[in-house]
């Protein structure tokens, strides 16, 4: 049996930042510089006011490594709070993909009924294509892009995660 | 525009005034001319021309560690800011506080490739703490401000300042530094005291407690060293220093066991891996202190004190972590140590100093003193020696084995006497960093511990101590090899000195005098103090060229992929001196 030291698991940060030039550069930076792995990122100002943005990167890594991802975050001097969802408590996750689908006959039907069951939206259509708009989490995106692969998938392109604390909780904004 | 403008220029000059800032290091070039006439204008900042940017970023870094204060950096856009890269890294991983500016080409030229543009902000984002791109100069008061406060707050390092000439030729109001504030960055202080009761109860049950401090104990500033000796002598701890560290505790007090790792002492290695309650304060669990990690002490529940919370548990898993700033966290440590009547258990104490005096018996650093030829560790005894009385003594030293034995057998009672690139192993540091330091401290004897290879990296700053009579001596134990290097080959290589003999070395004495320095050479072993006197004595740069014996080796040493309890003698020794396939990749 592995010990849990040595487990890697996915951990999803939260990380508030003045919304700067190089800032974004900075954090990728440190995680390829450091060898740390990005599973998904993603990034958009969230406070005109104030000027920061909200930085969400879905990262893995054994706990130490975890606990250094957080403390080497909160040393860039832009970043104003990280907060470490997946430690921190319920929260919510949500990741928009755009697929596509060709085909035709019985194969097309089929990944209508799907996109049904998924609550997925068609955004285009053409004679022998889709494009669903599918929102949910991680999971449920791999589920759906899974299924779509016998039934004429050709290209996918997805946001990354979006996550924010459940309840009244609000993130750390220094 | 109002009356009272100024040009960014202007800003820069009053913002570094404003600072406390009365030295700038720098090269001028094209992108940083308008700041070069406005230095010609004014008296209170004074400039030091280097001979290269690399010489600049080094100087300030002597400047900086023997003051206390951020050393400053002036340098141009391009080759100017690539030149000294290395420099801004290497206090980067000493945590050396550093304001540099670069100039760089106008803002409408910016990505143009345009002559001598470097993309700064993007080639010394990764060995900064943090850096600017100034566009605009309403800003630009601001984030010089701003930028002192990074460099010298929290864990120090360096920042930089990328200037643009139209934004150095634009007109702005200036911002005193009072009215600016710091929105994201403030970096706790104070430890928590919950920790630090707990760390003195830990330490006060233990029965083979060791304090290990390193650097971070000499950047929080003089008080901090002196609280460090206050804890252990009021514990009766034994207490090693890390390279960095080396003057944190006065090397002659009883308590100190030398430095650790890779080159430290057996009774410091040995105390290391078989404590039981390891205090780690201002250091960082580097691999050339803690050799194989899994079996680094392995008996032991470890406290880390470090301003920088990324510290803790990066490379060492320990038991208690304390965030703030080594001087605080002392002072609290110390008052509930003393209130608490805490008494480390006087038996376990007695046979723990009797272990390690057996230790220490085994004299670790002992060489052959009995040599006709001149050894280099007698060569650095001798120069404590004759130095040891005289008040103010800074020692900077190039890397290599020279550096090793410098740390070894010259002794440091006192803080921020001693430069040395530890962190990136900078070969070529020592010398601009001893100009840096006698700029700060002009009457003091500066003498560079040098290497002959070490030396050529940056030996063109000899010009500069000729130019400003900085009466630095540059010490050379010249073994006609990159000693260190050969050293790893004998031991991992089979002997074989691939491109490590120092051919067509220059005639030192030679070239000391072609600098318009004064020369002198060493070769017999009856001739040293008078030639480590005459050196003294003399108030012009000097370059001493000591022949030393070309084969001796840094012993001991914990070879790479070993633990702390396996260290390597050298001559005599019978110990199996085979390097593990693991420690065959290490470095």
């Amino acid at each position: 049996m592995t010990p849990i030291a040595e487990i890697e698991n996915a951990h999803t940060m939260s990380v508030l930042v003045d919304n700067e030039p190089g800032v974004l550069a900075r954090v990728i930076g440190l995680f390829s510089g450091r060898g740390y792995n990005i599973e998904s990122l993603t990034v958009a100002e969230v406070n005109m006011e104030d000027n920061l943005s909200r930085i969400t990167i879905v990262t893995s890594g054994t706990p130490m490594v975890i606990e250094q991802i957080k403390a080497q975050l909160e040393r860039l001097v832009p970043v104003h709070g990280v907060n470490d969802l997946t430690v921190e408590g319920p929260h919510v996750e949500r990741e928009l993909a755009l697929v596509k689908v060709r085909g035709s006959g019985e194969k097309r039907v089929e990944s209508l009924r799907i996109a049904d069951i998924f609550r997925a939206r068609t955004v285009d259509s053409t004679n022998d294509s889709f494009v669903f708009e599918i929102v949910g989490d991680t999971g449920k995106l791999d589920a759906f892009i899974e299924l779509m692969v016998p039934l004429g998938l050709i290209d996918v392109s997805r946001t990354g995660v979006a996550a924010i604390a459940r309840g009244t909780t609000v993130l750390d904004h220094d | 525009m109002s009356k009272n403008q100024l040009s960014g220029s202007q800003i820069l000059l009053k913002a570094l005034s404003d600072q406390g800032v009365d030295v700038v290091f720098g090269y001028p070039g094209g992108a940083v001319l308008p700041i070069y006439d406005e230095l010609f204008k004014q008296n209170k900042i004074r400039h030091i021309l280097v001979r290269q940017e690399g010489g600049a970023v080094h100087a300030a870094e002597g400047y900086a560690r023997s003051t206390g204060k951020v050393g400053v950096v002036l340098v141009t856009s391009g080759p100017g800011a690539t030149n000294a890269v290395t420099g801004l890294l290497d206090a980067m991983m000493d945590s050396v506080p550093l304001v540099c500016i670069c100039g760089q080409v106008p803002t409408h030229l910016i990505g143009n490739d345009a002559f001598q543009e470097a993309d700064t902000t993007g080639i010394t984002r990764p060995c900064t703490k943090h850096n600017y791109l100034a566009k605009d100069v309403d800003q630009l008061a601001r984030q010089i401000h701003e930028a002192f406060h990074v460099a010298k707050s929290g864990r120090p390092g360096p920042v930089v300042i990328d200037l643009p000439k139209d934004v150095m030729m634009a007109q702005a109001d200036y911002l005193p530094p009072a009215k600016v504030k710091h929105k994201s960055y403030n970096p706790p202080v104070k430890g928590d005291l919950g920790k630090i009761r707990e760390a003195v109860k830990i330490m006060a049950a233990a029965k083979k407690p060791l304090i290990y401090a390193g650097g971070g104990v000499i950047n929080s500033g003089t008080a901090a060293s002196q609280l460090l000796t206050q804890l252990v002598q009021t514990t009766d701890f034994p207490c090693t220093l890390t390279l960095m560290g080396l003057g944190a505790l006065p090397a002659s007090d009883k308590h100190f066991l030398g430095m650790v790792g890779m080159h430290g002492t057996y009774e410091s290695n040995m105390a290391m891996h078989d404590c039981d309650v390891m205090v780690c304060i201002g250091a960082r669990f580097d691999d050339r202190v803690t050799g194989r990690i899994d079996a680094f002490a392995p008996n032991s529940t470890k406290i880390h004190i470090d301003i920088d919370p990324s510290s803790i548990n990066k490379n060492v898993r320990v038991d208690l972590g304390i965030v703030g700033d080594v001087g605080h966290v002392l002072e609290d440590m110390i008052k509930l140590w003393k209130s608490g009547q805490n008494r480390a258990d006087e038996k376990a104490m007695k046979s723990w100093w009797k272990t390690i005096d057996k230790w220490r018996e085994r004299k670790s650093l002992s060489y052959d003193r009995e040599a006709s030829i001149i050894k280099p560790q007698y060569a650095i005894e001798r120069l404590y020696e004759l130095t040891k009385k005289r008040d103010e003594v800074y020692i900077t030293t190039e890397v290599g084995q020279h550096q090793m034995w410098a740390a070894q057998h010259f002794h440091f009672d006192r803080p921020s006497r001693w430069m040395t690139s530890g962190g990136l192993g900078t070969m070529g540091y020592g010398l601009p960093s001893a100009m840096g330091v006698q700029i700060a401290h002009p009457k003091a004897l500066v003498v560079d511990i040098a290497g002959e290879a070490s030396i050529l990296m940056n030996i063109q700053e000899m010009s500069t101590l000729v130019q400003y009579n900085l009466p630095v001596k540059v010490f050379i134990l010249n073994n006609q090899y990159m000693g260190m290097v050969r050293q790893w080959q004998e031991l991992l290589h089979g002997g074989r000195y691939s491109e490590s003999y120092m051919e067509a070395l220059p005639d030192f004495v030679k070239l000391a005098e072609a600098f318009g320095g004064v020369g002198l050479r060493a070769t017999k072993k009856e001739h040293l103090d008078d030639v480590i006197n005459e050196m003294v004595a003399c108030d012009r740069p000097v370059i001493v060229d000591i022949a030393v014996d070309p084969k001796e080796n840094c012993y001991p040493m914990i070879p790479s992929g070993a633990a702390h309890n396996e260290m390597i003698f050298g001559p005599g020794d019978d110990a199996d001196t085979s390097v593990s396939d693991e420690g065959m990749v290490l470095v």
